[in-house]
Parts: C-alpha cells; structure tokens; sequence
C-alpha cells in the first residue's frame, strides 16, 4: 500500500513516544494527529539546545545572547515564509495559535483605527462564513458582526461534506467584505475549492481568509499560487510546539491594518499621549513573543521538508484509501464526509449506531490505547447541520501505519460486542 | 482492560433499557442541564407529593452510556423516597464520583449506583455520571420555591 520511497518505520523512530507503552501495557496507537501532532526529536532537541545554550529575549537584548536568540526566531520565519511559499518573510506575523491570527485580521475591520475601504464594514456590509468551519474561525466574525451591526451568513454543506457552492453569487456579493472559510475541514476531511471562492470573491471586490490549520500541516501549500488574502495555521499540528501559530497576509493588506495588541517591540515610538508602529510583522507581535516555540516550529518545517511534504501527502492519501475500505465493513458505520478519495485529506468522522463516541473512545483507549477524538470537534454547526451531537474522529500523519488503522477498526469491532 | 471497570454490565444495562425515560405531567420543577465539553445534556422533571414524598422524576436528553445509564439509575433511587432521603443519596454518590476511585462506596445507601464506582477513576467522565444527579439536585430545589 505504502509508497516505496516513503518508508515510515524509519519516521517513526524519529518520534520517540509512539514506541511508549501505555499504564497495562497497552501499544500506544495515536490517531489524533487532526488535534494535535506529536513531535519528532529534532524538534525537541533544537527547542532543548536553543533553552540551554543560547536563550535570551529577541530584539530588544543588545549583547551575544540577544543576537543568537534573535537570530534563530528571526530565522525559524525565513523557514516558516519558505515552507508556505510567502512572497515576502515580513508577511509572516508569529502568533499565539491559528486563533490569534483569525482574531487579528477579524479584530482588523470595522475598526476605527482603520479607514482603508477594503476594511470599512458596517451595517449593511456581509461577511462570509461556512457552516464546516472550527469555531476558531466562527466566533471572531459573530464577533465582529455584533461589533459593527454587519452581517454574518454562510456557504451550507452538501450531504457529502462538501461546501454547498450552489447559491454563491447570491451569498458572495458585492457588500461581502471578507469571505473566511477553511481550507481543509478538521471533521470532514473535506478540501475546499478555493480558487472557486477566491473568484466569485475577487468579482465582487472582497478579502478571501482560508484557515489552513488542517492543510498546511499534510501537503505543499503555497501562499503565491493559492491567491488569497490571509492564511491562518497553527505549530503543533505540523510536528511542532504549542503556543505558536502564523499569520501569512499580504504586505499590502498588513500595512494597512491596525496593530491588534499594544506592548513592547510594537512600536516605533511612544509619547505619553500616542505612540507610533514598528513595520510589520513586528507590529503584530507586540511582549515578548514565544521564542522558543517559533523556533520548535522552525525546526517542525525543517523536519517536513526533509521527509518531504510530497512524499507526506502521498502516504496520507494511502492511508486514507486503506481507512476508507476497512471503514466500510464496519456495520452501521456512518462516515461524515466525503467517502471517495478525491479533494479530502486523512481525517474520517464517524457514528456508530447506538453507541455514543465517548463511548467508542473511551473503550478504544482503555482496551487497545488507541487514541481518536470524540465530540464536536470545536465544529458543533456542522454536527448540528448532520443531525448528530458528535462524531468519533481518526486522523492521520506521516507516522501512522495501515497496521494501525487495522487496530482500529479491529477495536470498533470490540465497542459494538460490548454494546451488543 | 481498564475498561471492564467503568462499563459494569448494570450500567450497559441501564443505558439499553433506561428506566423512567421520557417527561411527564404533572411536575413541580423542571430543569436542562448541559455538559458543554461534550454536549451531554438532559431535562428532568420533579413531583414532590405530601410528605415531601417523590413522587415521579422524568427526564429525557442525549449523551454517553455513562450520563444516560446515571439518569435511569437516578430515577430509580429516587421514586417514592423523601426529599430528605434521596438528597443523601445524591450526596454519597457525589462523594464516590469525586473521590478519584479511593472513596468505598456505601452500597446501602447507593444500591445501583455502586456500579459507578469504576468512573470515578476517570475524571473526565466523572462529569457525565453526576449531570443528570447534579440536574435533580436543582430540581429538586426549585419545586421547593
């Protein structure tokens, strides 16, 4: 099944947890990797390196420390702009996590701050969800449209899991000011048709934000081809640590932007009165930022790229054929999804009939250590559009196995003999 | 297995065929409990009769085997007991759940919901066996407005 040229027993040496045991001897079988990914060990020695030998605060610190610590945070986001293809390493801001980025470019329209057009939004004015969004990219916007009196709507979903594009030119129009969708689900797997979006947006002169916190992670995404405005992703589920995400925008959209947080390294100048802004990034990463984390995450990309996020993408692709067909023989399983391998990544949804998934979960972990997700997934409008409360959720990375999905489905078995 | 020990087949049992399920007329109280981290919830009617005697708890709702099956052994405990007696069974079974698997069930004041004893060794479901049990709590002090 496997690809030749990919060979993931040798990946899996590079994480050291996936050969722990869990408390009874359990194997440890992580399928949560849609949550949160585990990391390999060049991750965790630069971060260990990085903390023990050359640690100091970035940008302000004036003696060797300072331009050691500085070097490396300034050089994780050479690495991270050339990971996502970035025209300019300026147009990649740190954050806390994909959420902070979404709040940052939201927290950026209908601000008074701002009077660019392209940001002006009040009532009257539409903003563009979807109904498979994380509630990461739901709750900003609800925010910004009781801010401002503007309009929230959504794209729908189809039956498959797919964005309901049918009704676009009535949705998309021109008081849409910005359209924010995902560009992969984190429940269905699903992968958006952004170009479709992107153009209907561009026909009526409205910003495009995808959160690619589920697709920049599994294959080549480039900022340059993909043609949107903002992208927001997150570290720790690309192999490396929490508690940094990105921000890529376009250098022209940035500048115009207002600063979303005040503090140190922020400003250019400060008077008591006001105060004016460093260039950007700077002015999006005002305090000290997470300056390990941002070079854990340099090294995350290291990492994939060694492996190859081609190479990634095509080994995904053959676990997610192997899941699909063993899900399938798996009785009353109902996938939320698309159940064919075209335009979806290696995240599968389920419900079981009659059996709750902090059931499935439950027993999957205490009997077998497989670790999957159980609930809504931060994703409670698209449980609700599906008539469910929640969905057992495997997903996958480089280092997982068919063997492993084999465990799983061998331990769906089990759940459905205990609630027979 | 750790397994073995939360799902007792009382409380497969339970969860298969729950006991009083649905709301009914008439009722002093009625509260809807939820369970935001995983979307649990339940409504749950109170009759309290003279005497401050129980006369029926009714309730409906979703969630895991553990909230369901807790419900069902609830109205169990609860039908045709005081106020006063069933509060103290509310309180015991309280104290197992939060006891973190090291607290010995007092099987004559529990019955039942003994078989919940092994949950407690879970603190993430521990939540999901006390919602409908916390819901009655409320009720309970409602109807007495």
């Amino acid at each position: 099944m496997t690809s030749t040229s990919f060979d993931v027993e040798r990946i899996r040496k590079d994480f050291p947890v996936l050969s722990r045991e869990l408390p009874g001897g359990r194997p440890l079988v992580y399928l949560d990797s849609g949550n949160s990914s585990q990391k390999p060990t060049p991750v965790v020695e630069t971060m260990r390196e990085h903390m023990a030998m050359h640690y100091s605060n970035v940008g302000r610190a004036m003696h060797a420390l300072g331009s050691e610590s500085t070097e490396a945070y300034e050089s994780a986001r050479d690495k991270v702009a050339a990971f996502i293809g970035a025209p300019s390493r300026d147009e990649v801001i740190f954050t806390k996590n994909a959420s902070e980025a979404l709040n940052l470019v939201a927290y950026s329209f209908g601000n008074r701050s701002n009077t660019d057009p392209r940001f002006t939004l009040g009532p009257g004015d539409e903003i563009v969800i979807s109904e498979m969004e994380h509630h990461s990219n739901i709750v900003p916007w609800q925010f910004l449209a009781q801010r401002t009196g503007a309009t929230l709507k959504w794209f729908g979903v189809t039956d498959e899991g797919r964005l309901d594009l049918s009704g676009i030119s009535g949705l998309v129009t021109e008081r849409t000011k910005i359209v924010s969708i995902a560009h992969q689900s984190n429940v269905l797997g699903t992968v958006n048709p952004v170009a479709d979006v992107l153009r209907r947006a561009r026909e009526v002169g409205a910003l495009v934000m995808l959160d690619a916190s589920q697709s920049v992670p599994h294959h080549a995404v480039d900022m340059a081809s993909l043609g949107v405005d903002f992208v927001a992703f997150t570290g720790h589920k690309m192999v490396g640590p929490s508690g940094i995400g990105v921000l890529w925008g376009r250098a022209e959209l940035l500048e115009a932007m207002p600063p979303f947080m005040g503090g140190g390294e922020m400003i250019e100048a400060v008077w008591m009165d006001h105060s004016t802004y460093a260039a950007v990034p700077h002015k999006f990463e005002a305090g000290t930022p997470p300056i390990v984390e941002a070079i854990g995450l340099g090294a995350a990309v290291d990492y994939l790229s060694g492996v190859g996020m081609e190479a990634i993408e095509a080994h995904e692709r053959d676990l997610t054929a192997h899941a699909l067909d063993a899900l399938r023989e798996v009785p009353t399983l109902r996938l939320i999804g698309p159940d064919s391998l075209e335009r979806r990544g290696a995240t599968l949804s389920f419900t079981l009939e009659g059996i709750h998934p902090h059931d499935v979960g439950q027993i999957l972990d205490d009997e077998f250590g497989i670790a999957v997700r159980v609930g809504h997934h931060c994703a409670r409008p698209l449980h609700l559009r599906f008539g469910i409360p929640a969905t057992t959720r495997a997903s996958f990375y480089l280092y997982n196995t068919t063997g492993e999905i084999d465990a799983l489905v061998r331990g769906l078995h089990h759940v459905q003999k205990v609630f027979a | 297995m750790i397994g073995e020990s939360m799902y007792q087949e009382l409380i497969l049992e339970h969860y298969k065929h729950p006991q009083g399920r649905g709301l009914r007329e008439p009722y002093d109280a009625e509260v809807h409990h939820v369970n935001p981290t995983c979307g649990d919830e339940i409504t749950l009617r109170v009759k309290v009769g003279d005497a401050g005697k129980i006369e029926d708890v009714s309730y409906d709702g979703q969630g895991c085997s553990i909230s369901q099956a807790a419900a069902s052994v609830l109205h169990e405990l609860t039908t045709g007991s005081t106020v006063e007696e069933t509060l103290s069974v509310v309180d015991e079974f309280t104290r197992l759940m939060q006891g973190r698997g090291k607290v010995e069930a007092d099987e004559d004041v529990l019955g039942d919901a003994v078989a919940f004893a092994g949950v407690a060794k879970f603190p993430a479901r521990v939540k999901c066996a006390l919602l409908s049990w916390m819901a009655y709590k409320d009720a309970v002090v409602r109807s007495a407005r």
